[in-house]
């Protein structure tokens, strides 16, 4: 249980530390991290300990008492193919982003707000930029 | 009422599967854009059709339900929608249907991609499963699909602007749903159940001071979904990158969507404490005015409605803090008001784009003289934001209003009243600049040929049931109410 906990809280540091990373690609690779420090949680959620396989002997109605709990497991799985789903965009996202606009840092991506002309009003946004 | 058989039991669903239906054929007819938009047509007349049949057996049943593969109902996923989740659903479908007829118009059509149409439904898809589903984790699979629709909607037109917005709206909701799932498996952890019926009686066991931490963070959560302050940066930073008709459904739809699950978990599964209540009333006033003083700054009539969505957030999510059944029937009246006015802002707003040349305020101007009927819409519509009567607005922010001051918080109360002037500053700015004043380039005339038969229609369709809304209130108020009564956050 206390690895589960320090595998838990490494992958949550490490995700969120490169997820305020400014560059782009080091920040998708956080998000995925942080996602899968979650998904820790989630498994741990229907707690862990019990390692019988969750099946009913026949005859019986319910499943042996040191059975393991087989419902976080299908959600468990559920989260990580969202989360591999999402990562697949980002990653072709950012490379996308790094193709057509020419930036990996994100401070500099200031493209869909164009900032304040000399009046401090905003400028137009109808020029392509 | 009398016990719903099984084809009204799969109503339940149908809204769900009717758009990913839908979905798939037009990804499979991706090649061919003429079929891929009759097949999106088709499917969204569908889902409109299913809808109002859901709301029928909604009204005479009470609430329709099913659970796929017939499991136990705490075993299984559960879809129950009950008449607040009915009159989401259908507004949804309308919204989605009058977004897709829009798009047969010129004003700001989307890109001609073949996935568009898959990418419409599997918003609607997601949408309404999150409306009907009756299970936490479902919930967030539904919010995973709106996101990962959206996000593709966002990408799909490939300017570097868009792709810029994309990426923020990606970090940021992908943040929101982690937190969400966190806050899932914390509630499950301490209740072991996801079912919602289930949740209740063992949220109920185990007390709401020692679920506030999963509460809090599913809260946070959904803030984040919804828009609420301080968690609603990605909104302003991607929305106006949108061509309209995508726009005016993402306004309906997603932020509603997120206030809508805060409602379903706050006010009907789970009793939060009282101080957590509190916090969100707070919340909900940052929000009003964040949202509107930031809408105040910007000079293009997308940026000016966008970030005012986040400010009419404020008031449904007011709605929610107040708990009790007049607040939570004025949030379902206020999110169906504000998906129907909201996007028919942003349709009028590309009518007017099309016709004077630019959404930026200031290199516009003269529509008033040029198409009076038009300026007219946009004032109706401008008007129930703000909250005049008879429209529907009027009757929203009346009933949120009324209940905040019933409950004895003066301080919201005012806040409430003092934004609605505001949002009424913004809504005269955007009329007097493009309306009223000429138009800056001089012999400026309204463009020939245009192909604007469709939007017309769209726009004075949603009008229509807006002020429909607003001229008989009781309708949707008698519907909501019984179920609101009902509702945990009423005992």
């Amino acid at each position: 249980m206390s690895a589960v906990v320090v595998a838990m809280f490494a992958m949550l540091a490490a995700g969120a530390y490169l997820a305020l990373s400014r560059d782009l690609l080091r920040c998708v690779v956080g998000l995925s991290l942080l996602g899968m420090g979650v998904n820790l949680l989630l498994l741990a959620s229907g707690r862990l300990g019990a390692t019988a396989p969750p099946l009913v002997e026949a005859g019986a109605l319910q499943l042996p008492a040191q059975a393991a709990n087989p419902l976080p497991q299908a959600l468990v799985l559920t989260a990580i193919v969202i989360g591999f789903a999402l990562t697949c965009f980002a990653l072709v996202l950012v490379l996308a982003v790094r193709l057509r606009v020419g930036l990996r840092d994100s401070d500099a991506l200031r493209l869909s707000e164009p900032g304040e002309g000399p009046d401090g009003k905003p400028l137009p946004l109808d020029a392509p930029p | 009422m009398s016990a719903p058989g099984t084809a009204t039991a799969l109503l339940a669903i149908a809204p769900v599967l009717v758009p990913l239906a839908t979905a798939l054929v037009a990804a499979l007819c991706a090649r061919r854009p003429g079929l891929a938009r009759a097949v999106s047509l088709a499917g969204a007349l569908a889902h409109v059709g299913v809808a109002l049949a859901v709301l029928a057996a909604v009204a005479r049943h009470g609430s329709v339900r099913v659970v796929p593969g017939a499991w136990p109902a705490a075993v299984g996923i559960e879809f129950v929608v009950d008449p607040l989740g009915a009159v989401m659903i259908a507004t949804t479908a309308l919204v989605g249907l009058a977004c897709l007829v829009f798009m047969a118009s010129d004003a700001d059509p989307p890109p001609a991609s073949g996935l568009l149409h898959a990418l419409v439904h599997g918003l609607l898809a997601g949408a309404s499963g999150a409306f009907a589903t009756a299970d936490l984790f479902n919930l967030y699979v539904w919010f995973e699909v709106m996101l990962l629709a959206a996000l593709g909607l966002l990408a799909l037109g490939g300017s570097r602007r868009q792709l810029d917005a994309t990426f923020k709206y990606f970090v940021l909701n992908v943040l929101g749903t982690l937190l969400l799932l966190a806050a899932i498996a914390a509630l499950y952890g301490l209740t072991g159940h996801l079912n919602f019926a289930a949740l209740r009686e063992a949220g109920a066991g185990v007390g709401g001071d020692v679920l506030a931490p999963a509460l809090v963070l599913a809260g946070v959560a959904l803030l984040v979904k919804s828009g609420g302050f301080p968690v609603f940066a990605w909104l302003p930073a991607s929305y106006h990158t949108l061509p309209a008709p995508v726009l005016a459904l993402f306004a309906a739809v997603l932020t509603k969507a997120g206030a809508f699950a805060l409602l379903r978990l706050y006010g009907d599964v789970f009793v939060p404490p009282a101080a957590l209540l509190e916090a969100l009333g707070w919340v909900a006033v940052a929000t009003m005015v964040a949202g509107v003083l930031g809408a105040a700054y910007h000079w293009d009539m997308r940026r000016i409605l966008a970030v005012h969505i986040v400010s009419q957030i404020g008031y449904m999510l007011l709605a929610i803090a107040l708990q009790g059944p007049d607040a939570t029937v004025g949030a379902v009246f206020f999110l169906v008001h504000n998906m129907v006015v909201k996007a028919n802002l942003f349709l009028i707003a590309a009518i007017a784009f099309r016709l004077a040349g630019s959404y930026d305020l200031r290199r516009i101007g003269g529509l008033w003289r040029a198409h009076p009927v038009l300026a007219l819409l946009f004032l109706l519509q401008a008007l129930s934001l703000v909250g005049l009567p008879p429209l529907s607005g009027f009757w929203a922010k009346f009933i949120v209003l009324r209940e905040t001051l019933a409950q004895g918080h003066v301080a919201w109360a005012v806040a409430g009243f003092a934004v609605s002037l505001l949002t009424l500053y913004s809504m005269a700015k955007i009329w007097l600049a493009a309306f009223w004043k000429p138009h800056p380039v001089k012999g400026w005339t309204t463009p020939g040929p245009t192909r604007l038969g469709p939007a017309w229609a769209v726009a004075w369709g949603l009008a229509g049931l807006s002020l429909a809304m607003g001229l008989f209130p009781q309708v949707l108020v008698d519907a909501l109410a019984p179920t609101a009564a009902s509702l945990a956050g009423g005992r």
